[in-house]
């Protein structure tokens, strides 16, 4: 189980996250919606363990992988490096099995810039997915693809999910993108004491 | 016509205006020509002179390139990473950057004795601010995004070193590299000129005494081949094996 305990997260003197608890179950997949700059990325920082500045506490299980908005792939690696390298204990053939289970076969010696945007974010779940994580954040992963890349993208990742029956904490504007992919959809609101959970 | 001849053919021009700057010079002792030295190339090489003297030079320059770019890279590298340690140590890079090499020269001489060592460092220190400076500048570009990467997927910190840092600064560390072995092999041969009794600089004063312009030209042409040789060899094949992803 996740238990997310926020009582409070500033930037400043800028109060950007109010008091936010929030619970995941084991599989249980919640989507979190709101408008730009509410703190959706900043609560999934601190959720991923990368802001450790904030008020409060986070239970989260060790097996933890993170989709970013941007693929944050290594250039310089191949696609099949890029997953190697990360989890050193992926054999050849089992990264070389992710990659085609993304639909990336016979990329395995193509370099990350080689690949187009969509490609990349394939490449991308696929690392993300190869620890066998516990709990799987994503930073809105579809953003800047075309409607059809992105459904595609959606459809992957909502079978990947279900095989690896992890949880899910997923950040997006498209509400139907979080009816899709999740069981339970939370909005970020603005308050005077910080965002919070509505 | 073949990109690889443009090096090749760019330095015959070189040459070519060498031999016409001698013709109209007419004065071999002032500007010999280009095959006015072969036979005194050969006669110091077939002495054994030519290899000692080259070999004591390139020795004293691998050593020094090789403190210079290790203590440059760790010292860049804190530097950039960390803002405090910068504050600190900025103030010190500045006045080591703007000492003349001369000085440190004169100074490791004095303070250490006319030897190898006081030779090798004095070189060194000239070269690390340099070095620092630039890996200083590597360091402040990594980015952050993969940093998170590497955070959220626990990689180890010599997989973040080899894969994440390293592929960042390395054209950092070539540039500081190269410009580090044209800089050092320069202020080696300072060093040879005031201090030792060896190397390519000792040469060369020994025969500015002599006012013999043509040893001049074999000793310093001698070092500028190898020196090619290592861009060409070493260096830009490195370079290329490091920037495969971004061509490919």
């Amino acid at each position: 189980m996740i238990q997310i305990r926020v009582e409070g997260k500033s930037f400043g003197a800028l109060k950007v996250l109010g008091r936010i608890h929030l619970q995941i179950q084991a599989g249980e997949r919640v989507a979190l919606t709101g408008p730009s700059g509410i703190g959706k990325s900043t609560l999934l920082r601190i959720v991923a363990g990368l802001d450790q500045e904030f008020e409060g506490q986070i239970t989260r299980p060790d097996s933890l992988a993170m989709v970013f908005q941007e693929p944050t792939l290594l250039p310089w690696r191949t696609a099949l490096d890029n997953l190697k390298l990360v989890h050193p204990m992926l054999s050849t053939s089992q990264a070389a099995s992710m990659l085609s289970r993304v639909g990336l076969e016979y990329k395995e010696d193509v370099f990350p810039l080689q690949l187009s945007l969509g490609q990349q974010r394939r490449l991308s779940l696929a690392r993300a997915f190869s620890g066998n994580p516990d709990l799987l954040i994503m930073d809105e992963p579809y953003a800047s693809l075309d409607k059809g890349t992105a459904q595609k993208m959606l459809a992957l990742t909502q079978d990947l999910v279900k095989e690896h029956a992890c949880s899910l904490l997923f950040v997006t504007h498209a509400v139907e993108e979080a009816e899709q992919l999740c069981s339970r959809t939370l909005t970020l609101t603005a308050c005077p004491q910080g965002a919070q959970l509505s | 016509m073949d990109a690889r001849l443009a090096p090749f053919l760019s330095l015959l021009a070189l040459m070519l205006l060498w031999s016409v700057a001698a013709l109209l010079t007419q004065d071999p002792q002032v500007l010999p020509t280009p095959w006015g030295l072969v036979p005194r190339f050969a006669e110091e090489a077939a002495s054994g002179e030519l290899a000692r003297h080259l070999s004591t030079t390139i020795f004293r320059v691998l050593w020094a390139f090789g403190l210079a770019m290790a203590f440059g890279v760790i010292l860049g590298f804190v530097m950039g990473r960390y803002r405090g340690i910068n504050r600190w140590l900025d103030p010190w890079l500045v006045v080591f950057l703007n000492l003349p090499a001369l000085v440190v020269i004169v100074l490791c001489y004095l303070w250490i004795g006319l030897t190898e060592a006081a030779a090798i460092i004095a070189v060194t220190l000239n070269k690390v601010p340099n070095v620092a400076t630039v890996i200083r500048e590597g360091a402040r570009a990594l980015d952050p995004k993969l940093d998170a990467m590497a955070h959220v997927y626990r990689m180890g910190t010599v997989a973040r070193l080899r894969h994440i840092i390293l592929p960042q600064l390395a054209p950092f560390i070539a540039a500081a590299a190269r410009s580090g072995v044209a800089i050092i092999w320069k202020i080696v041969l300072v060093v040879e000129f005031l201090g030792r009794s060896s190397g390519i600089g000792f040469q060369i004063h020994l025969y500015f005494q002599l006012f013999d312009v043509g040893m001049v030209l074999v000793y310093s042409l001698s070092f500028i081949a190898v020196m090619l040789l290592v861009e060409w060899v070493i260096l830009q094949p490195w370079e290329r094996k490091t920037n495969r992803w971004r061509t490919a």
